[in-house]
């Protein structure tokens, strides 16, 4: 398998330059500008001169963004806990079920993932806004409510629609819809490689089923847990189109001010300061998960 | 097991009532909308609200918006280049780790992985950035030349996730077929044209449809590197609906899940054909 380089440079020669370069040229090159435009600033209109200043950074841990962040990691965290809390039974049912059933909910829970990200944020803006299928269900339902009241001489007073759209709610709401297939796969993927039989010996032995699932499906879940609430967390920080359609003025994430940055106010070194802190975290995230992962590794061993 | 009425064995959670409402209400949450949304197409309504009977007026309106149609016809040119390529490049990459050892691979594997786990919109700023500055796309090129930029930019983050399908295909490839080649005096080309290439065909239909989704879907690497004359279907519903919910929105949403939907039976159909395949192959 591992053939060294050397034995056949030809072949390494055909393989290695299209892919590098490609990866280079088109993916590392634009990152490194954005990292050197980071530490830089507007000069002129257009212009931007690298001068290795650190007023970006600077600029970024003023409580106005460090707020931001703080709030876009608090989205993430709450859309992780809840994605974790819906799709464990989730994931457990499609453990357990029968080979055939197995594939229908696998299916039922990718079906909307290949479905395009922005016409599922539409479709949570049309259920949610005040002319909404939500509230225009409610209003009925308070109509009828007080027709009956009318009968017992009772007067209710008219329908107030529901704010649902454009705020933080909303957001939290779309970002778990969207999110939910990330954590319910990977945790399927741990929970199928668990060995039934140790949950068979701890039902037999006395342990009901809540005991059990505490003290034995979670803590063998946990590999598969860890991966699930970083592949769920992570885009959830950097989420743009969510907070963008579906929250109000207070509910802008990082990425929206970035955007703007670039977009708008026409500050690209702040701009790229913000997207190379958040790029920052993320990898701060992915290299917790590894190390934990790598620890309860190594304390099995 | 085989009677409704047996009671539930302790690991048939699935049996359990509590289980199988979890399910139904997750179901409802997941597709309601995009169910309602695809329901009201149809509502002869323009404010969308109650049924107000049948129509297809809306799906003649998306016909004909020249601009829609053509951002569309965008997204598919995009879609179809970019997953070319990507499973070129992605194949490629990984048959270069899949079968060499050499200085700096642990490098190349994690920038190989950078791609996927980059922020999007990092990403797309650092799109947005090269294009302006380092290669300016020139606006006025014919199409589809004029929309090379949202191309490279779809295959930098695509190919990465191609080269790993195709890589986890290799990874059950039978080294002594390829010995068994050698002996027999077939050179590396032979080898990998009637040996690689037939191994690896699920991996790269499977890296393909990944691709073809990814660019399909993608809106916010797109929303930056995209100009006014190079829109492509997600950034034209975008303007749309960035104020307002109308019919013909969901019309047009409505077409896309279709086609998405049908072109993942598809593959899925042809994967369940390959696997049965191999396994009636005993590979």
């Amino acid at each position: 398998m591992d053939e060294s380089w050397s034995r056949a440079k030809g072949v390494f020669a055909a393989l290695f330059v299209a892919p590098v370069f490609w990866l280079v040229l088109f993916f590392i090159v634009p990152l490194a500008i954005i990292w050197a435009y980071s530490f830089g600033e507007n000069s002129g209109l257009t212009q931007i001169a690298i001068s290795g200043t650190f007023s970006n950074y600077v600029h970024a841990i003023q409580p106005l963004y460090l707020g931001i962040f703080l709030k876009s990691f608090w989205f993430a965290a709450l859309t992780t806990a809840l994605c974790l809390v819906v799709g464990f039974p989730m994931a457990l049912a499609i453990t357990f079920a029968s080979e055939k059933t197995k594939v229908w909910l696998l299916l039922l829970i990718m079906l909307p993932f290949w479905t395009n990200l922005l016409i599922r944020t539409y479709a949570l803006m049309a259920v949610l806004r005040t002319e909404g299928y939500i509230n225009i269900s409610l209003g009925f339902l308070w109509n009828g409510l007080g027709h009956l009241a009318a009968l017992g001489g009772a007067h209710l007073a008219p329908f107030q629609p529901l704010e649902l759209l454009h705020n933080n709610f909303a957001v939290v709401f779309g970002l778990v819809y969207v999110q939910m297939p990330f954590m319910v796969l990977p945790l399927y993927a741990a929970l199928d490689r668990l060995d039934r039989s140790l949950l068979e010996a701890s039902l037999d032995l006395g342990a009901g089923h809540v005991r059990t699932f505490a003290r034995i499906v979670v803590p063998l879940a946990m590999p598969g847990i860890l991966s699930g609430v970083i592949v769920t967390l992570i885009p959830s920080i950097g989420a743009y189109l969510t907070p963008d359609l579906l929250g109000g003025p207070d509910s802008q994430m990082i990425a929206n001010v970035i955007e703007r940055q670039f977009k708008i106010a026409n500050d690209w070194p702040f701009g790229a300061a913000l997207s190379f802190i958040l790029m920052y975290l993320t990898f701060i995230a992915i290299a917790a998960q590894a190390v934990v992962s790598r620890g309860r590794k190594a304390a099995r061993a | 097991m085989s009677g409704a009425k047996s009671p539930p064995g302790p690991l048939e959670y699935l049996r359990r009532w509590p289980l199988r409402a979890w399910i139904v209400l997750v179901s409802v949450y997941l597709y309601a909308p995009l169910i309602t949304l695809m329901v009201f197409s149809f509502n002869n309504s323009r404010r969308n609200i109650v049924w107000r009977g049948f129509t297809l007026d809306y799906y003649a309106a998306v016909f004909h918006d020249t601009e829609l149609l053509a951002a569309f016809g965008n997204s598919l040119t995009i879609a179809a280049v970019s997953t070319l390529v990507s499973v070129a490049l992605g194949a490629l990459a990984a048959l270069l780790l899949w079968r060499f050892r050499f200085p700096a691979k642990p490098a190349l594997e994690g920038a190989l992985a950078l791609p996927i786990v980059v922020p999007e919109i990092c990403m797309g700023v650092a799109m947005l950035v090269f294009f302006n500055k380092v290669i300016p796309w020139p606006s006025d090129l014919a199409w589809p030349l004029n929309l090379g930029a949202i191309m490279i930019a779809h295959i930098s983050f695509s190919f990465s996730f191609v080269a790993i399908v195709i890589r986890a295909r290799l990874a059950s490839f039978n080294r002594e077929l390829e010995e068994a080649a050698k002996d027999l005096g077939a050179g590396e080309w032979r080898i990998f044209k009637d040996i690689l290439i037939p191994h690896m065909q699920p991996g790269l239909l499977a890296g393909a449809l990944l691709a073809f989704t990814l660019s399909l879907d993608d809106f916010v690497i797109t929303f930056f590197t995209s100009g006014p004359d190079t829109t492509t279907f997600p950034v034209k519903v975008y303007s749309m609906v960035r104020f307002s919910v109308t019919p013909e929105v969901n019309a047009a949403s409505t077409l896309l899940i279709v086609i998405t939907v049908a072109l993942t039976a598809l593959a899925l159909r042809l994967q369940g054909a390959q696997v049965a395949r191999d396994a009636a192959g005993g590979v």
